[in-house]
């Protein structure tokens, strides 16, 4: 039972983490139906420039975070100008190739400017872990879940009340009727990609503390969040939470009972499994929109 | 477009895929070439165009699946990753002969291809790149995990297999030379059959679920079967392929099938064309340079700027890769074998212009 608790505590803070990943995907699905492979390469990407700035450099923490999340602004409203704009209009295959070109793209550009390194924030989040009973919880783990759930909330409320989360929610029903109501649809691309490569930055350097910066964790970008928005549903940014905590609790604890009799390694594909069962029994999640086909 | 002054004249030459004389003349010089290779080129090129050969076998199966079928594919070198892994454990753990092992190999990787594709019926585009992508990882997780798990030494898990050389009765595959003639025999049989495959019922089935998959169930197409039936002749491909590989190296590890390689496969389709086997030939020999190319660059670059790290090679391939899919995709997204076309029709009108 103990057991049992403690692996779910861990999942919950895990699984907020990869919701705050997934959301990421979300926002630029929702409005420009382009399912973003490369989000887990920018994650990653952005989470090494904050250890350059902050172990590198020598810049206290805050500063590298603030740098890196406006540099984060500029290269989502870069990448949505030069790169996906042009494809709007294109077949679906254009996008999910276009991304994955990107997600290889910049793993070369991390294995030219930092090397293979696994690398480590110092001196960011206390090491020390916090005892709550007989339950264990990093410290690292619990600020990752504080700061996703205010970037859900926040997210959440600008969605609603916001005159541009509301354009947004528009432009993700329909684009033409978003331009008749005088929404620029383009420009509201362009503030999705900002959004999300805002949250890649912020993701990656929460699950850079969280475990190691290293070039593999360019692949949570597909291996554990890609299950998250299935499960969620791909339009629906609540879903994401929830996606990623379901997600988070059935990897921990799956593993936690499954490793012994495996020989270990089974987190990574517990996600997947589960995502292979999501495809075959409700492929469009939990919260996510039923799109009815004609010819 | 027909040459000018060619006409079929019977039905026989109406079917020809070689309808001139120039195009005879061409294949034969090009066959004439492809015997005479090894004996004028040095031991890389030939590495080179020997692997060139493997990986176009596994691009035929993914034009197949994805280009004429329309079912996209991310998981090809996991799938060539199952025909490695049978064809080494049937020829060295059983010690089967090659000839059995290679079409065991391709039924297998086709097999698991259609369990990986079944998810097909219910859902497509963004929801089956999903599904492929965890094939992906899942594939290839087994592989490493499986002999843990059924305590016994089958994969070799992450250490990887030694695999013997092909062998055909008394003749055994030991050289490159050798092995070369044997990889460009088998690729031209697939290649002809994707080539061929196009102009059947089955292929015809392929591109009316490719166009509109709702209008082919109403024209009668039966979408279930000839869905499961491009993931299983793709993958086929993918398992001779990876049998090949296997033999060609005489060592398969998991960290040859990557997520990269299947994003690879993917993206040579695209530059040479979607739909078209000459698009998938002209996109894997396309592809190929490049990455020799970034191969001659990469040194050049790490001695001319000291501060970047020494080995490079992977990184430029990546990076000239990414942005060659860009440049494809935004200025040129019907490929390589469209410029092509535009480009016969022209000459063969020319001096005028239509």
């Amino acid at each position: 039972m103990e057991f049992f608790l403690q692996l779910l505590t861990t999942g919950i803070m895990q699984g907020a983490l990869y919701g705050l990943v997934a959301l990421g995907l979300v926002i630029v699905y929702k409005s420009s139906r382009v399912l973003n492979l490369a989000h887990g390469g920018f994650l990653m990407v952005l989470s090494f420039l904050a250890w350059q700035f902050a172990d590198e450099w020598g810049l206290p923490m805050w500063l590298g975070i603030i740098l890196v999340l406006a540099i984060s602004v500029a290269l989502g409203y870069g990448v949505e100008r030069v790169i996906l704009r042009p494809l709007t209009g294109q077949p679906i295959l254009a996008t999910i190739i276009v991304t994955l070109a990107l997600y290889e793209g910049l793993h070369g550009i991390q294995v030219m400017a930092w090397g293979g390194f696994t690398q480590a924030y110092h001196g960011f989040i206390p090491e020390t872990p916090l005892t709550l009973g007989f339950i264990v919880i990093e410290q690292p783990y619990l600020w990752s879940f504080l700061v996703a759930i205010v970037f859900f909330v926040g997210f959440l409320a600008f969605f609603r009340y916001s005159k541009q989360g509301l354009a947004m929610e528009i432009v993700s029903e329909d684009h033409q009727i978003a331009r008749s109501l005088g929404i620029n649809v383009k420009s509201v691309f362009a503030q999705t990609w900002v959004f999300a490569l805002f949250i890649a930055a912020m993701s990656g350097i929460l699950y850079g503390s969280l475990h190691a910066i290293t070039a593999t964790n360019a692949d949570i970008g597909l291996i554990k969040a890609l299950p998250v928005v299935l499960l969620g549903g791909l339009e629906s940014l609540p879903g994401a939470l929830v996606g990623g905590l379901i997600v988070g609790v059935v990897e921990i604890v799956g593993s936690g009972y499954i490793d012994p009799l495996v020989g270990g390694g089974s987190q990574d594909i517990i996600p997947l499994v589960l995502m292979l069962l999501i495809l075959l029994v409700k492929p469009y999640g939990l919260f996510g929109w039923v799109r009815i086909e004609r010819i | 477009m027909r040459p000018a002054g060619t006409f079929d004249v019977d039905y026989a030459r109406d079917m020809a895929i070689v309808r001139t004389r120039l195009q005879w003349i061409m294949l034969a010089v090009f066959f004439a070439g492809l015997i005479a290779l090894p004996h004028f080129s040095g031991v890389y090129w030939l590495h080179i165009v020997s692997t060139t050969g493997f990986v176009l076998i596994a691009v035929l199966g993914l034009h197949i699946t994805t280009g004429l079928c329309g079912q996209i594919n991310l998981g090809q070198s996991a799938f060539m990753a199952v025909g490695a892994y049978t064809a080494a454990i049937l020829t060295a753990k059983l010690g089967l002969p090659f000839l059995v092992a290679l079409p065991c190999a391709g039924v297998m990787a086709g097999m698991v291809g259609m369990i990986f594709g079944a998810p097909a019926l219910r859902i497509k585009e963004f929801y089956l790149a999903m599904a492929t992508l965890a094939a992906q990882f899942i594939i290839i997780w087994f592989i490493v995990h499986i002999d843990a798990i059924i305590g016994m030494e089958l994969t070799g898990g992450a250490y990887g297999l030694d695999v013997p050389f092909a062998s055909i009765g008394a003749l055994v595959f030991d050289t490159p030379v050798k092995m070369y003639y044997l990889i460009m025999a088998i690729t031209l049989i697939m290649g002809l059959f994707a080539l061929n495959i196009t102009r059947t019922r089955v292929g015809r089935a392929f591109i009316a679920v490719r166009d509109n998959d709702l209008a082919a169930e109403v024209m009668g197409v039966n979408l279930f079967y000839y869905k499961i039936l491009a993931f299983f002749i793709g993958c086929s491909f993918a398992g001779v392929a990876g049998s090949l590989q296997a033999h060609y190296l005489n060592f398969i590890g998991f960290e040859q099938f990557r997520l990269h390689e299947s994003v690879w496969y993917l993206g040579m389709i695209v530059i040479g064309g979607m739909g078209s086997p000459l698009g998938a030939v002209m996109g894997t020999v396309f592809v190929r340079g490049l990455d020799v190319a970034s191969d001659n660059i990469a040194p050049i670059l790490s001695a001319t700027f000291p501060f970047l790290p020494m080995n490079l090679v992977m990184p430029v391939r990546m990076i000239v890769f990414a942005i060659v899919i860009m440049m494809f995709l935004i200025y040129e997204p019907r490929g390589l074998a469209h410029r092509w076309r535009i480009f016969k029709a022209s000459y063969r009108l020319w001096p005028y212009a239509y």
